[in-house]
């Protein structure tokens, strides 16, 4: 009995050494690893400008009648972006808008970074929203201008408010850059998928990617949580 | 200095909407005024005192602040509204900032103050009202009095020529309200020119030298403390002060 059990552990272990070592197959899990992780953290910084730009901008145009056309296009972006499939936005920037684009890299980091910002800018939106109208109002009186009052008094609050949710938008964003192969980007996904082709190993390459992915996704968890009770210590709302 | 005026509003009209809420308001307040506001809900107090600095944009008349008209196009009116402190019913201090970044976040921002220079002068303004204690706090941790002797402090902490107060106790608790009108008192005596919309009618009367009773975006009547309360000459006045004394 435990022979069997150690002869099936040491067969294991040898498919697993056949699987990602014997071939040098573990650094092409690297690779992926190093660019999914590029890919979401360029594409979050990306839609974070974007969703803030596009959250500044509204709170300006609306109810502003000589800012109807920034509204206006402020707006349809955010609809079009968010009607459309990411893995379709991503075939469309690589396939018609950036021809030249070798690993797809770049492509992607714009697409999911465009597709990201939609969803920030809504995100953000609600955050600003629900600062209190009584903020601004005490800013402007001390004397300083929109902006300054935006960027001291409201857009830190709002941040605060809406952690949480910027939270959920990473770890989706992490999950979705797993299409980025269609594009030929090696990522993670891309990666594992390889080796399964390769080694005709269908079940560890497999496993263990889904492994990493839940690995990510417990770690940015853990960071925003430590992040957000960081920011709750500075006074609650 | 009797003549000295600060503001010098005129004809002031404001609609919301198709509801006309001022209705051509005229007065003159001086240097080392304290001119108290009265009237009933909905008359009209909140939207004057918030167009004085125009927090609400006037539809007609003018407003002089020593000597400059606030509402021609090219007047810079952040610089003016760093002159003219103003104290809301709701604090509105800024919850994410400690007691003393309240306090020093405009001065050096917009005054550019040295920070240890801020920081002095507010931590002796803090210690005036009793509070030098809670400046590394932040503001959630404050009673409800506290927090508006901070506002106070946060207003004053930019030197303004005039303090704008918008019922500036009516959202604490009964047992809170004196403190803060301790601190508004000692403001006044120091000479400090103050517009206050209050629903105190004893502030009123002991503090300022003037009392303005609007009605319907009017104002109705106005004169001495005396005057208003112990001889009001209309009957709207008179059925006011009856509901209110
Ligand atoms: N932003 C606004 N939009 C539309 N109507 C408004 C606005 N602000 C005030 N009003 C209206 O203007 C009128 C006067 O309001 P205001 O706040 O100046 O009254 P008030 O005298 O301060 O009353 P209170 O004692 O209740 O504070 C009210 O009828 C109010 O509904
Ligand atoms: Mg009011």
């Amino acid at each position: 009995m435990l022979l069997f059990l150690k002869g099936n552990c040491m067969s294991w272990f040898e498919r697993l050494r056949e699987t990602f070592i014997v071939d040098g197959n573990y650094k092409l899990l690297f690779e992926g690893l190093g660019n999914t992780l590029l890919i979401t953290l360029a594409a979050l910084a990306i839609g974070v400008v974007i969703g803030a730009a596009i959250a500044v901008l509204k709170y300006y145009a609306e109810g502003n009648p000589k800012l109807r056309l920034v509204n206006w296009i402020c707006d349809t972006y955010t609809t079009v972006i968010r009607g459309i499939p990411v893995t379709v936005l991503l075939l469309i920037f690589y396939f018609v808008i950036i021809v030249s684009d070798n690993d797809g890299i770049v492509t992607a980091i714009i697409a999911f970074g465009i597709n990201s910002g939609a969803y920030m800018a809504e995100l953000i939106r609600s955050g600003i929203n629900a600062v209190d109208r009584g903020q601004m109002e005490a800013a402007r009186s001390l004397g300083m201008s929109k902006w300054q009052a935006m960027r001291t008094i409201i857009f830190p609050q709002a941040v605060k408010n809406i952690l949480p949710a910027i939270g959920n938008e990473c770890i989706a964003l992490l999950k979705e850059t797993s299409v980025a192969g269609y594009v030929t980007v090696v990522d993670l996904t891309r990666a594992a998928n390889l080796i399964r082709t390769n080694t005709g190993d269908a079940i560890n390459p497999l496993v263990l990617l889904a492994l990493i992915y839940l690995a990510l996704v417990i770690l940015m968890t853990k960071l925003l949580s430590i992040l957000e009770k960081r920011l709750q210590k500075s006074g609650k709302h | 200095m009797e003549s000295t005026n600060i503001i010098k509003v005129k004809d002031l009209c404001k609609n919301f909407d198709d509801q006309s809420v001022l209705r051509g308001i005229s007065v003159d307040i001086r240097k080392g005024d304290v001119l108290c506001i009265i009237g009933a809900s909905g008359s009209g107090k909140s939207t004057f005192l918030r167009c004085l600095n125009l927090l609400e944009k006037p539809d007609s008349g003018s407003i002089l602040f020593e000597n400059e008209d606030l509402m021609s196009k090219n007047v810079n009116l952040d610089l003016h509204r760093q002159r003219m402190g103003m104290v809301f019913q709701q604090f509105n201090l800024f919850p994410h900032l400690t007691i003393m970044k309240n306090l020093t976040l405009a001065p050096m921002m917009l005054k550019h103050v040295p920070r240890d220079e801020a920081e002095a002068k507010a931590l002796k303004l803090l210690e005036r009202v009793g509070l030098a204690d809670r400046a590394g706090d932040y503001p959630d941790q404050l009673s409800g009095g506290q927090k508006q002797r901070v506002a106070i402090v946060r207003a004053l902490c930019m030197e303004p020529d005039v303090m704008l107060f918008d019922e500036p106790t009516s959202a604490l608790d009964p047992e809170m309200v004196g403190e803060v009108l301790d601190v508004m008192k000692e403001l006044a005596h120091e000479g400090m020119t103050m517009v206050v919309v209050t629903h105190e009618m004893n502030f009123a009367r002991e503090v300022a030298n003037r009392v303005i009773f609007l009605d319907e975006g009017v104002i109705a009547e106005e004169g001495s403390p005396a005057e208003i309360f112990d001889a009001p000459r209309s009957e709207r006045l008179q059925s006011f002060l009856s509901k209110v004394l």
